[in-house]
């Protein structure tokens, strides 16, 4: 009985200590999806086909596209792989942004719109929604990005108090911060919709999340910001580990804690900030990815930023894909996450409870 | 002189905690801080390890400014066991002791087989090894605190502070974890300051004493002069007869009630 109760308290997690490899078996199984969701649609198109065309436009060889009708290089170029890779990357940015808000706040349960990122960026988007400005296409995404920044900010300001404990900011300072600025906001976008009239729609079309007719701006920009990101998270990972010993400890251990928290906090709120701004709200994203992770591979951020990065890409593109092409009729991105992810992390929860 | 304060003040809150506090500390000795709850001891030993900066005075560590230390030059200089000892996210305890070998690991680097020879060794005793893949979520507090203790000592530097390191243990394990950091200021010259509750706990393993009241030290001295009733009634206002005890080879106290 006593050696059951040891072996089952018994966390040393070789199998994925040592198994390094698992980040190049998800980077495989991400092009793989890639590769397979671009093949699948309302016109399907062999997968050998796909691989050919994208890899003639990428090396520039135009004699191997001679082959191919001029219509399935558009929709494998132009229209689907643009909103693919941009799901991809979303998921990879919403993951790493989330891991990153549990490590800084101490909370498991925290995510990328914790601090009111999303509200501000929806009440941003409504705004530009209903005042319909003359910035084209670009006017949504540029407001719901000043809004979230403009809420992460605020929020920040608020819970920033010179010589509180933690050096500045605490845990429990942002986290209220952030419900109460979100609480305004939501009372702000109800405003703003009631005012709306018949744009109210879009706007609550905006707010479900998709990643329909994206194009190579949104991937090159999400790109660019998500990577950027990562590599400031990854390069502040250990010092992440850290910080899980309370600020006191952390500082101890050589880790300006003031400086830390303030540099990723920021680049986390960007990062979900640029994701939402292209894509509307996907929810359980940030949260679930994470905690799956951090569940299968340990709480080292060192292993869990990049696996969270890999997951959520992988996941987001397969849920993405679905609404697309497998489902009758497409629905918005933001919903099935929440359909599928909510129920899937009330049983996770429930399960780490029981054991 | 290891470290040198001189005339420190700390306010929060527009409440002073620390007022015009000074004081010496040799290499090589066990200091012990002893005081009444909310006399600034914590404060005190935040102030050492620059984790809060003084309003006016200075310390010296070795000399220097402290403050002219960078965060990452103290972590290889000072080792802390905080009073909070909660961690959040479900590391082993393995995971836990290698993070105090942080400091003298660069970014990116693994550990060496230098880094996890002392982490080994140091499981081993602190006996926390019988428990080393576990979660430190899922231990005990005082199993948790023995974790900390072996972490900080892991990191192996000159000084080490002890905040109520021992609160949560049992006789034996206290025992045990003084016993470890004792050991240190014998052999190896380290340097050790311990806020410590028990007073006759300090006295079998303090070289010295601070006695703190209201932020200011009001009494300090090698154990033996400086722990009389007349102290311990002026810092804690109770009655006590102090006696030297052959079995403890120390000074020890009883109160009145």
């Amino acid at each position: 009985m006593k050696k059951e109760t040891s072996c089952k308290a018994d966390h040393s997690r070789s199998w994925l200590n040592s198994a390094t490899g698992i980040e190049l078996m998800l980077i495989g199984v991400l092009c793989l999806a890639i590769i397979v969701s671009t093949g699948i649609g309302y016109i399907r198109i062999p997968f050998l086909d796909v691989i050919q065309i994208i890899s003639a436009k990428i090396s520039g060889n135009s004699d191997l596209l001679k082959n191919f009708d001029e219509v399935l290089q558009v929709i494998v170029m132009d229209v689907r792989l643009p909103r693919i890779l941009t799901a991809a990357i979303v998921g990879g940015g919403l993951s790493v942004s989330g891991a990153v808000f549990q490590g800084i706040l101490l909370n498991p349960l925290a995510d990328p719109y914790t601090l009111g990122i999303s509200a501000g960026a929806a009440f941003g988007a409504s705004l530009a929604i209903l005042l319909n400005l003359g910035l084209g296409v670009y006017s949504i995404p540029l407001f719901a990005f000043a809004g979230a920044a403009t809420t992460l900010f605020l929020v920040i300001y608020l819970a920033y108090s010179g010589d509180a404990p933690a050096g500045g900011l605490s845990s429990n300072n942002l986290i209220l911060s952030g419900i109460i600025v979100s609480a305004i906001l939501s009372a702000g976008i109800s405003f703003l919709k009631y005012l709306a009239d018949e744009q109210v729609s879009i706007i609550i079309f905006w707010l479900m999340g998709s990643f329909a007719s994206r194009t190579w701006t949104d991937v090159l920009l999400t790109l660019v910001c998500v990577g950027i990101g990562f590599l400031v998270a990854v390069f502040f990972a250990r010092d992440l580990n850290l910080m899980s010993m309370g600020n006191r400890t952390a500082t101890s251990l050589g880790v300006n804690t003031r400086r830390l928290t303030l540099v990723l906090l920021i680049t986390a709120s960007l990062m979900a900030a640029i994701c939402v701004s292209v894509s509307g709200i996907i929810g359980f994203v940030g949260l679930l990815v994470p905690h799956m992770m951090r569940f299968l591979a340990g709480p080292d951020n060192r292993r869990l930023l990049p696996l969270s990065m890999l997951t959520g890409a992988i996941l987001l593109l397969c849920a993405d894909t679905v609404t697309r092409a497998v489902l009758p009729h497409e629905i918005p991105i933001g919903i099935l996450t929440a359909l599928i992810g909510g129920p899937f992390f009330c049983y996770i929860f429930r399960k780490r409870h029981m054991a | 002189m290891i470290f040198q304060i001189d005339n420190i003040t700390f306010s929060y809150n527009e409440r002073q905690i620390i007022d015009r506090l000074s004081a010496n500390l040799k290499p090589g000795k066990f200091y012990g801080i002893l005081g009444p709850n909310g006399c600034g001891k914590t404060t005190f030993l935040d102030l050492l390890v620059k984790h809060r900066q003084p309003i006016s005075g200075n310390i010296y560590y070795h000399g220097n400014d402290l403050s002219r230390y960078s965060t990452k030059e103290l972590s290889k200089e000072i080792a802390l066991v905080a009073q909070n000892f909660y961690i959040n996210f479900p590391f082993t305890v393995k995971e836990i002791v290698m993070m105090g070998r942080y400091p003298h690991i660069p970014r990116f680097a693994s550990p060496s087989p230098e880094d996890v020879e002392q982490v080994e060794e140091i499981m081993e005793k602190t006996g926390v090894n019988s428990f080393r893949n576990r979660f430190i979520t899922e231990l005990s507090g005082g199993e948790r605190q023995r974790v900390v203790f072996a972490r900080a000592l892991a990191q192996d530097t000159p000084v080490l502070i002890l905040d109520e390191a021992t609160s949560n243990l049992d006789i034996n394990h206290t025992i045990g974890m003084l016993n470890l950091a004792a050991q240190g200021v014998k052999k190896q010259n380290k340097t050790v300051i311990a806020v410590v509750q028990d007073i006759n706990l300090a006295a079998s393993y303090c070289e010295y004493l601070l006695f703190m009241k209201k932020g200011r030290i009001v009494a300090k001295g090698p154990t033996d002069s400086v722990l009389t009733p007349d102290t311990i009634r002026s810092v804690f206002n109770v009655g006590s007869k102090v006696y030297f005890d052959t079995f403890s080879n120390s000074k020890q106290v009883v109160f009145g009630r």
